[in-house]
């Protein structure tokens, strides 16, 4: 079973719509002993990095995800579900991410770009290896949304990457977890394949 | 870098079926919406929108039906609007399966709703759609309501400015003068629009051709294109067009 981590906003829908399609059995579950009972979890997150963190908070549920990262279930962030698990955000001064990984969550600084980056962007595919990016091309085209995105600061994680104005750190991959800025559930056939790839881990 | 948008629009009248008008006008039937939306999604479509034409009680509930199914079978972005009132509407449709909402006449009669959507669902989910038409006389473009019945006066620049700072995240252009008529996007006003936000603006009305399409992006400096009727009436294939933009020099998903 592959739990989809509900926190009470969140495309929760729509990565569940691509499960269905792919055909893993799958739900959209708040409960602890469920998250922690499953084979799998996936973390959408959308929306504001302080929202998403209070939401998990009165959940109880960022224990909960920390729990899974330790007892090695792979695990899958996406958009904002990606950034939390760093240490903060511009986007909301004072509230802590979960510090799973080192490094801030900051904005595209530049003049001349359109923000939110909003469209269908190139990932280059750092960790050659990896297995949620088997039978993906390198510089395939993912879909993002986002204005905000993590500095990493261990290259030893960095899954991909993606130009926008700046080169950013597109996804990250340590062990058995898996973060990517852009949404896989909303980018096509290459997005499923990854998806795939992630629940056939 | 990011590759430039192509938005296959689907409008949808109150019998749920897709339809194509001209100048706003003279609907003709042009198919099942989840049909075309599957077909575009697999020939290479960057997104999607549907427009509810009807904007009823009854259409809004077909309209949550064709959302589940849309969002059950393709796996790209897609935007809904018409007849978007209230943040509970917005709510509605998202929950659904949309992943924006576009709203037009509600966004001029109420503006707060545009912060209030932002706040609430985040501001990549509200896409503030203006309907313009040129004034020759002052010679500025002024923003339409209801369907391009009503002339508000507003100057569309202006009104495109006041929605990014209210927390719209993009932009959709339509000009009652181009739709529907395969002239090509109204350029000027495209352009002067999408240089005047930090928003992206989704060149919309008037593409009848891959041309007329790459205009858009060059001349006219939009982040993605949307058109209807030349991709209905299989004029051009969506692969055709990015296929023809990549050859010269525009970067598309393909």
């Amino acid at each position: 079973m592959i739990s989809i981590i509900d926190y009470g906003a969140g495309n929760t829908g729509s990565v569940k719509n691509a499960l269905d399609n792919l055909g893993f059995e799958n739900q959209i579950t708040d409960d602890k002993k469920s998250i922690l009972g499953s084979d799998k979890v996936i973390f959408p997150g959308v929306g504001n990095f302080g929202d998403v963190i209070k939401s998990l908070e009165k959940k109880d549920l960022i224990r909960v995800i920390k729990r899974v990262i330790q007892n090695d279930i792979p695990f899958l962030g996406i958009c904002v579900g990606y950034q939390v698990l760093f240490e903060n955000s511009e986007e909301s001064p004072g509230i802590k991410g979960m510090g799973i990984f080192k490094g801030d969550v900051i904005k595209f600084r530049s003049e001349n770009l359109k923000i939110p980056q909003i469209g269908w962007n190139r990932i280059k595919i750092e960790k050659k290896n990896s297995k949620i990016m088997k039978n993906i091309p390198d510089n395939s085209f993912v879909y993002f949304v986002h204005s905000f995105f993590p500095e990493v600061k261990n290259e030893n994680i960095v899954l991909a990457r993606t130009n926008y104005g700046q080169e950013f750190v597109s996804a990250i991959e340590r062990g058995n977890v898996y973060a990517t800025q852009f949404h896989p559930e909303k980018s096509g056939k290459i997005g499923l394949r990854i998806l795939s790839n992630f629940c056939r881990l | 870098m990011l590759a430039k948008r192509i938005i296959p629009c689907l409008d949808v009248d109150s019998k749920g079926q897709v339809v194509k008008c001209i100048n706003y006008k003279d609907p003709k039937t042009a198919g099942d919406p989840v049909e075309l939306a599957i077909y575009y999604y697999k020939e290479g479509a960057d997104e999607l929108v549907f427009l509810d034409i009807a904007a009823s009680i009854e259409s809004r509930e077909l309209m949550k039906d064709l959302i589940k199914k849309v969002a059950q079978n393709i796996f790209i972005p897609f935007t809904v609007g018409g007849g978007i009132k209230t943040v509970a509407d917005m709510k509605e449709l998202l929950k659904a399966g949309a992943d924006k909402v576009s709203i037009c006449t509600s966004a001029v009669k109420d503006p707060g709703l545009i912060r209030k959507g932002a706040y609430k669902f985040g501001s990549q989910c509200i896409v503030v759609s203006i309907d313009v038409k040129k004034n020759h006389k002052k010679n500025n473009w002024e923003v339409y309501i209801y369907g391009g019945r009503k002339n508000t006066g507003i100057d569309a620049a202006k009104f495109a400015k006041k929605s990014e700072k209210l927390g719209a995240g993009e932009i959709l252009l339509n000009s009652l003068d181009r739709d529907g008529t395969n002239k090509g996007y109204d350029l000027e006003i495209l352009k002067k629009i999408s240089n005047s936000v930090g928003i992206p603006v989704i060149a919309s009305s008037g593409a009848g051709n891959p041309e007329q399409i790459l205009e858009g992006f060059t001349k006219g400096c939009a982040d993605a294109a949307l058109a209807a009727s030349i991709f209905h009436y299989k004029r051009y294939s969506i692969r055709e067009v990015k296929k023809y933009l990549r050859e010269r020099g525009v970067e598309v998903r393909l």
